[in-house]
């Protein structure tokens, strides 16, 4: 990007335009003649996933929004409407809510990546400050879009942050109320936050551009952190780091699609699948795993205000960086102790997002401090302490002299890789592991036809849990989220569509109003939803003890429960995302007749072995020989629960085996594909080794 | 510059609640008849929740008892309450942290506990324990009758 470009098209329709906008020239001067240092590691291969990261998610947000309704009463209904009936809706949002949170890895990695070579320091300030203001553009604009499915950690989340506001002395409530636009979280906020979660990104894309051109001036740090001095330093951007970009995309790809197809929820909470209640606060509020080391800080200070401070000032400190730390040399791997206090603060980071998702109190906030001490002490202690004690082993004379020594260690280069992914896989697990209310025992865990990447829906199960729910669980519980037609969708049942019809004819549905004003009764059509058993919730309240029944349309994604230290980890691999389905099973068995001895629980409710806390306001709903199947499948609890269970998930993932099924061709194609591209890189690279 | 000031002036002052959003925040009325002694019912007004709570003799005896240089915001319960009617504590449910809604009848002080960042408040709604910094707030309100009060 630095002076006019020398560069002229042979077409002459091409030149037509080049002469009069040369943006040719601009093209071929940044992004295939640019010359890159031929040393760069594939931490460098982030920027260009970045990138990828922000179109994706620009492109998959602008989709959703055509779907999408920014209403307090509609939105929630409205991504469950995407998810369920627009076609590759499903796809479109996992990818969206997926896409937030694999740009958060990839800008984390980015982050650590400048800050272990040093990326900050003269002549980059500009280049690293422009970053820390796209970080702070993303965390905003993560944060309004978690705020727009609306369910109850969207509207809670929403609460607390803009609360953090309140902190300000004098304006505090001032500034809420204008953010809010009421007086409190409401309709009025959603729609804002919608407004400006559509802004945002195109605000990033702009200072995305400003980063690139800042970082086109300057040129790109390097492993070794010398400047490039001759030609043989650099090679040219295309082919050399296009291809080793490539490459690095669909490794990154394969990562992002096993969330998208097989761990869709694995990183959310389960709360959220809660439509938001104003009235009722979760047990514990939990951001998304991205702004848990801050969150962490926040709740470690014990006055407010100071809180608040703390907690801006851990992402601001990092524009001082490039000052804090005045260094001569560039790279850690050539600093022995700053090298070593880089990774202490890792795990520090690590350590603080994993006291973020827990439950403040005790030995979590003790810990906390701590650590929050460690984390500013590390830029305003240990940076400028070090750039003045400690003195750096020999810096290479050039890229070329390091690209020779390299050569022979390539053993080191491949240690760190594992190091950096254990760390990584740590950073995922340790912020997955959200809190839960304690005081039930664990769900045992349970066999289910759907789990695995080759997973299928039970039929005979989903039939026989339908007739659970229609016999037993319909006369409370609604299931407002699924259709009769549902019953006929592939990947469901298994009905063909005359069964669904006349399954559907067996309701009435109310309609209306007529021509002469008065609501009606008809027999139910496929298009119309499973009736709910209460006109509202005021009344399904008051029939059922003072606590409405829930929907269970989405029950089992609803529900969860925490899987403990190894076994969230494991469970990313065999992807067991199914808690939801254990519990819910485990709570239609868990009734006892009689609470253990030293136990009583609340009149009006019961004694449930798996229940947080034991007393539900459920009473034992299935009993033995309460349902007869058709099949010979045993009449037993044991049996219904299972089977309702199923019918539940289905109900909640309706397109799961559409979803699995695809994810294996994406799969297989990703896979070839990034062979592919690793082998053309190897071609392409050869000669500049 | 005055044009300036006065050309930003609506584009920020349109963040504020709109006319619907005020009107509807106008004062309600609460029959206090059904709310028996030990329990307390949630109202909404202005979408914040407001406990009422009918305080038994304990939880008014321990309000009252505490010493006032003990607490973080130090006020006297009968500044909290509306004289005469000691046994009704109407306050925003709002914990003064960042927002949550505190649970009632739980925590060590016999009121309410915030389960997001641990704040415990004590029968008259005072912070005793945790990061928040301010009592439970109380929202304006009168005793029409002796069972029925207007909040707003």
């Amino acid at each position: 990007m630095s002076g006019p470009s020398d560069f002229q098209p042979s077409n002459p329709a091409l030149k037509w335009i080049e002469r009069r906008l040369p943006i040719f020239g601009l093209i071929h001067s940044s992004f295939v003649a640019y010359p890159t240092p031929r040393n760069l590691n594939y931490w460098w291969t982030f920027g260009a996933i970045l990138s990828m990261m922000l179109a994706l998610q620009i492109l998959t947000g602008v989709i959703l929004a055509m779907h999408y309704t920014p209403h307090a009463d509609f939105a929630f209904k409205s991504v469950e409407l995407i998810v369920r009936d627009v076609n590759y809706g499903w796809l479109l949002r996992n990818m969206h809510a997926a896409g937030a949170s694999m740009f958060f890895f990839a800008v984390y990695i980015h982050m650590f990546r400048g800050l272990y070579y040093g990326s900050y320091k003269e002549p980059r300030e500009v280049l690293w400050i422009l970053g820390v203001i796209i970080y702070l553009l993303m965390m905003a604009t993560g944060f309004m879009g978690y705020v727009l499915p609306w369910g109850q950690m969207s509207f809670w989340g929403a609460t607390v942050i803009t609360n953090l506001f309140s902190a300000v002395p004098y304006f505090g409530e001032s500034i809420v109320t204008l953010l809010w636009g009421g007086y409190s979280v409401g309709n009025p906020t959603l729609n804002r936050f919608f407004s400006l979660h559509y802004l945002l990104p195109f605000v990033i894309a702009g200072v995305v551009v400003l980063h690139i051109w800042a970082l086109h001036v300057a040129g790109q740090n390097n492993p070794a952190g010398v400047e490039a001095k001759t030609e043989k330093d650099t090679v040219p951007f295309t082919p050399y780091a296009t291809i080793k970009d490539a490459f690095g995309v669909s490794c990154f790809l394969i990562f992002f699609a096993w969330f998208i197809f097989y761990m869709p929820n694995y990183l959310g909470d389960a709360d959220n699948y809660i439509p938001a209640n104003p009235g009722v606060t979760p047990a514990h509020i939990v951001p998304e795993w991205y702004y848990l080391p801050f969150y962490a800080i926040l709740r470690s200070i014990p006055n407010k205000l100071a809180g608040v401070v703390a907690m801006f000032s851990a992402i601001i400190i990092l524009c001082f960086l490039p000052w804090l730390d005045s260094a001569r040399t560039r790279s850690s791997k050539y600093r022995p102790l700053a090298k070593q206090f880089f990774w202490i603060f890792v795990v520090v980071c690590i350590g603080l997002g994993y006291l973020g998702s827990q439950p403040p109190e005790g030995i979590y906030v003790i810990a906390g401090r701590i650590l929050t001490v460690c984390y500013f002490a590390y830029f305003l202690i240990v940076l400028p302490l070090l750039a003045r004690i400690e003195t750096p082993r020999t810096v290479p004379n050039s890229i070329a002299d390091d690209v020779l020594a390299k050569s022979k260690g390539r053993a080191a280069t491949a240690a760190s890789v594992v190091l950096a992914l254990v760390v990584a896989g740590g950073l995922f697990a340790g912020s997955t592991q959200n809190a839960r209310a304690e005081g039930g025992d664990k769900p045992p865990a349970q066999t289910w036809s759907f789990s695995g990447p080759f997973g299928k829906y039970d039929r005979g199960a989903l039939q026989r849990g339908l007739k659970v729910y229609k016999e037993v669980c319909s006369a409370c519980h609604s299931l407002s989220y699924v259709a009769f037609r549902n019953l006929a969708d592939p990947g469901g049942p298994g009905y063909s569509e005359a069964q669904a019809t006349a399954f559907a004819s067996e309701y009435k549905i109310k309609d209306g109003p007529n021509d002469q004003g008065e609501m009606f009764e008809r027999p139910g059509r496929t298009a119309d939803y499973f009736p709910a058993p209460f006109p509202n919730e005021q009344a399904a309240a008051a029939a059922n003890g003072g606590k409405a029944p829930p929907d269970l349309s989405l029950m089992t994604k609803a529900r969860s429960y925490e899987r403990g230290f190894p076994q969230f980890v494991i469970d990313f691999f065999t992807q067991y995302q199914e808690q939801g389905p254990d519990y819910v099973d485990a709570i239609l068995q868990g009734f006892e007749d009689k609470p253990p001895a030293g136990v009583t629980v609340p009149e009006g409710t019961y004694y449930n072995k798996y229940f947080p806390g034991h007393a539900i306001k459920m009473p034992k709903p299935l009993s033995d020989g309460q349902v007869t199947f058709d099949d010979g499948s045993p009449a037993t609890v044991k049996q219904y629960a299972h089977d309702v269970t199923t019918f539940l998930m289905w109900a909640a993932e309706p397109h799961m085996e559409a979803r699995k099924r695809i994810g294996m061709q994406v799969f297989v194609f990703l896979i070839i594909f990034a062979f592919l591209m690793y082998f053309t890189k190897r071609k392409v690279w050869a000669d500049a080794h | 510059m005055v044009g300036a000031a006065a050309t930003v002036w609506p584009l920020v002052a349109q963040m504020n609640p709109d006319a619907a959003t005020i009107a509807a925040g106008a004062p309600i009325q609460v029959d206090l008849t059904p709310i028996a002694e030990g329990q307390d019912i949630k109202v909404f007004w202005r979408g914040k929740p407001i406990y009422i709570s009918h305080r038994t003799k304990k939880q008014i005896e321990e309000a009252q008892k505490v010493p006032l240089s003990s607490l973080p915001d130090p006020q006297a319960d009968s500044a909290r309450v509306k004289e005469g009617h000691d046994q009704w504590l109407v306050v925003i449910g709002i914990c003064t942290h960042l927002g949550c809604i505190p649970i009632a009848h739980e925590g060590n002080y016999d009121g309410f506990f915030c389960p997001c960042h641990g704040s415990q408040y004590d029968s008259s709604g005072r912070i005793r324990q945790g990061p928040a910094p301010a009592n439970l707030a109380v929202p304006p309100y009168s005793f029409v009758s002796d069972t029925k009060i207007q909040i707003g």
